[in-house]
């Protein structure tokens, strides 16, 4: 799915990204579908992925570039190790969203689309995850939290960074 | 005996706990020494209520809400397993309570009563009926029974769904297609993804019968990438429908083909406008088209295309199994049959109300909706996603129809009402429908593109105070200008907004930032 931390995001070589595009280039509109297979692969989608996407699908690699950066939801840098999505639409603001969206950037200390030092967090925003009678909603990898407060983030936030010593 | 409990496994019900909630059932069962089957249903939709257990009785269903993780040991000691209801969350029969008794439940009959997985729980209740009559009748048959039933695009344009499908219908071409707008980016809207996570094979028979209708054998479902679950639910539901016959080369037998894939898109609002949309399909980036040619005539891959939002196609099984007239029999004036409402926001039950066209709003809001979740006054609705107007007071009492919406400058939209209480900041809400079309903005017509950044610029100024009276009247003219010059409803319709807040709420955009404004 599209948000499941791969197991070696930031790695690849151009051999794995050719295998990636390979399986999905004959498909009708492959672009799409690549793009995702590969962020889904990699965390992201590597530089180096554009001549070989631009090659496969028969497209100038300005092109590649253009559909790339045309979604907010390809990135070409590598994430943190939990992507957290703050829900800016109206029915979350009705109910606060606004205050959360402050308490989450200040507790985390990095703005949307950044991620914070320790590379645990990368913090997007997001128009509407559908959870919009019991917002505020936010998204982390593809789990979605509702009714968050910002005590219940930072309980989350507690409980994530936890996971990551007890793996260590 | 066994015992079937249920736990909802959609998106809301998860975000709320269901899967600790059903987890901790599990092990108190197992604790206790109680036979139980526990059974993921769909949610039904009242979301204040989840996440919502129910418990199979010899007298029917008992249910409890809203269940935490840590109210489950306390149930299960006051009775839970065998349907005792001295619990203070124990509702009783789920389906005798008013919010759900008086609905009309149509599209929505059987979410949230079966497993959205389990072909047999969908055949069982009426499931695939309307595919068999489908493959009884000549494709003209078909479109005239979605004629007859008066149906309208629920996405939001309300176009005449039968009269697109005559158009494809009649469009010769050796390759159609059948594509699903699933890319439900409205802010206060839900229904498409309770659609796809509570009763995915309902969309999957109103696809194969557009299909039938129309000589198309290729259908595309193309999903927001916001919706992780609902991907995983159609993607298996489609493998299971193809294993079962239902989709595939030949449908139970028939001969005739239809083939079915789930396309993500990635995180554009514009991708669901249809032309974007197509254009996001054919993997490009997702500009709008200039129409004509209609996607009717010229759609995916310049082919003969069915663009149809997920409720539209959902509604379309009821259609052929009980008779477009059965659904024409509801609604109002040329609203006809029923509207899936989605009650978000500031309120105190928020969830999915399925009736006929014409209740009242404020009907809506104050007796389904219970008021707001704050137990503050209500201020504003926004109706119709981020593209809608925001309708003060004495708007409130007009019917939910498409005409009558329309008489005021009003959008019904895809059904989301997002609610607000006094503490709202109707300044801030006009500048973010600005901002948010410059975030969203496909680029491609300079009104919308350039407008909305110098609309969150113009409105900065008025709300510091910074020539106001001037700055109102180049807002006024700037509105005026997106909507009269903007290719699609994107920019067309930003100014909505922002023009319902300039008109009914005009304190709120001229306030000092001082004094409470953000």
């Amino acid at each position: 799915m599209s948000h499941a931390s791969p197991q070696a995001a930031d790695t690849w070589t151009s051999a794995q990204i050719q295998a990636v595009v390979d399986e999905y280039r004959s498909l009708p509109g492959a672009m799409l579908p690549t793009l995702h297979a590969l962020q889904n692969r990699f965390g992201h989608i590597p530089e180096a992925a554009i001549p070989i996407v631009a090659e496969a699908l028969r497209h100038t690699r300005a092109e590649v570039h253009g559909i790339i950066s045309f979604y907010h939801h390809f990135r070409t840098q590598p994430p943190g190790r939990h992507v957290i999505q703050v829900c800016r639409a109206e029915a979350c603001q009705a109910v606060g969203a606004r205050a959360l969206e402050a308490h989450v950037k200040s507790a985390l200390g990095v703005d949307y689309h950044q991620t914070t030092a320790d590379r645990e967090f990368t913090l997007e925003p997001v128009y509407c995850l559908g959870n919009c009678a019991c917002g505020p909603s936010l998204r982390v990898d593809d789990e979605i939290h509702g009714r968050m407060d910002a005590a219940g983030f930072d309980r989350l936030a507690a409980q994530l960074s936890a996971t990551v010593v007890e793996v260590k | 005996m066994t015992t079937t409990i249920y736990v909802p496994c959609d998106t809301t019900a998860r975000s709320l706990g269901a899967d600790a909630v059903a987890a901790r059932l599990t092990r108190a069962a197992d604790r206790l020494g109680v036979a139980i089957q526990l059974k993921r249903n769909g949610s039904r939709g009242l979301f204040w209520l989840e996440p919502l257990v129910e418990v199979e009785t010899a007298a029917g269903r008992v249910a409890y809400g809203p269940v935490a993780p840590t109210d489950v040991d306390a149930l299960v000691e006051a009775g839970l397993f065998e349907g005792r209801q001295e619990h203070d969350l124990a509702l009783g029969d789920i389906e005798a309570h008013p919010y759900l008794a008086r609905q009309q439940r149509l599209t929505f009959s059987r979410i949230g009563l079966t497993d959205p997985l389990s072909l047999e729980d969908y055949t069982a209740r009426q499931g695939f009926a309307g595919l068999q009559q489908a493959l009884a009748l000549t494709p003209q048959g078909i479109v005239d029974e979605v004629k007859a039933s008066g149906l309208r695009g629920r996405g939001g344009a309300a176009f005449p769904t039968g009269i697109k499908w005559q158009t494809v219908h009649d469009t010769p071409a050796a390759q159609k297609y059948i594509v699903c707008n699933a890319d439900e980016g409205d802010s206060g809207t839900f229904a498409d993804r309770l659609v796809m996570e509570c009763d995915p094979f309902m969309l999957i028979e109103g696809m194969t019968i557009a299909g039938l209708a129309v000589g198309a054998t290729q259908g595309y479902i193309y999903l927001r990438s916001e919706y992780p679950l609902a991907q995983a639910m159609l993607d298996e539901a489609i493998v299971r429908a193809e294993a079962a016959g239902y989709l595939g080369d030949d449908i139970l037998g028939s001969g005739q083909t239809f083939h079915l894939e789930v396309r993500l898109g990635a995180g554009a609002y514009i991708c669901g406008e249809e032309t974007s949309l197509l254009e996001s399909l054919e993997g490009k980036r997702g500009l709008v088209r200039a129409k004509p040619p209609l996607p009717a005539i010229e759609g995916l891959f310049g082919q003969p295309t069915v663009v149809n939002n997920v409720l539209s196609l959902a509604a379309v099984p009821f259609i052929l199994d009980q008779g477009g007239q059965a659904y024409a029999d509801y609604g109002m004036g040329r609203s006809r049959g029923t509207l899936a409402l989605q009650l978000a926001g500031n309120v105190a039950r928020g969830g999915l109300v399925e009736l006929a066209f014409g209740t009242t709003l404020r009907e809506l809001m104050e007796s389904f909706g219970g008021g707001t979740r704050s137990g503050r006054p209500l201020k504003a609705v926004q109706v119709g996603g981020p593209l809608g107007a925001y309708l003060p007071q004495n708007q409130w009492d007009t019917p939910l129809d498409y005409e009558a919406f329309a008489a005021f400058g009003g959008v019904v939209g895809h059904g989301g009402v997002v609610m607000f209480d006094d503490s709202v900041d109707m300044g801030a809400q006009a500048r973010f429908a600005m901002e948010f079309c410059a975030v969203e903005s496909c680029g491609k017509c300079t009104p919308c593109r350039i407008g909305a950044v110098r609309g969150v610029e113009v409105i900065d100024r008025i709300r510091a105070g910074d020539a106001a009276d001037d700055n109102l009247v180049l807002l006024a003219d700037l509105c005026e200008t997106m909507v009269d010059g903007s290719l699609c409803a994107m920019g067309g319709m930003t100014p909505f907004p922002v023009q319902s807040v300039m008109k009914h709420f005009p304190d709120d955009l001229t306030r000092p930032l001082a004094e409470g404004g953000r």
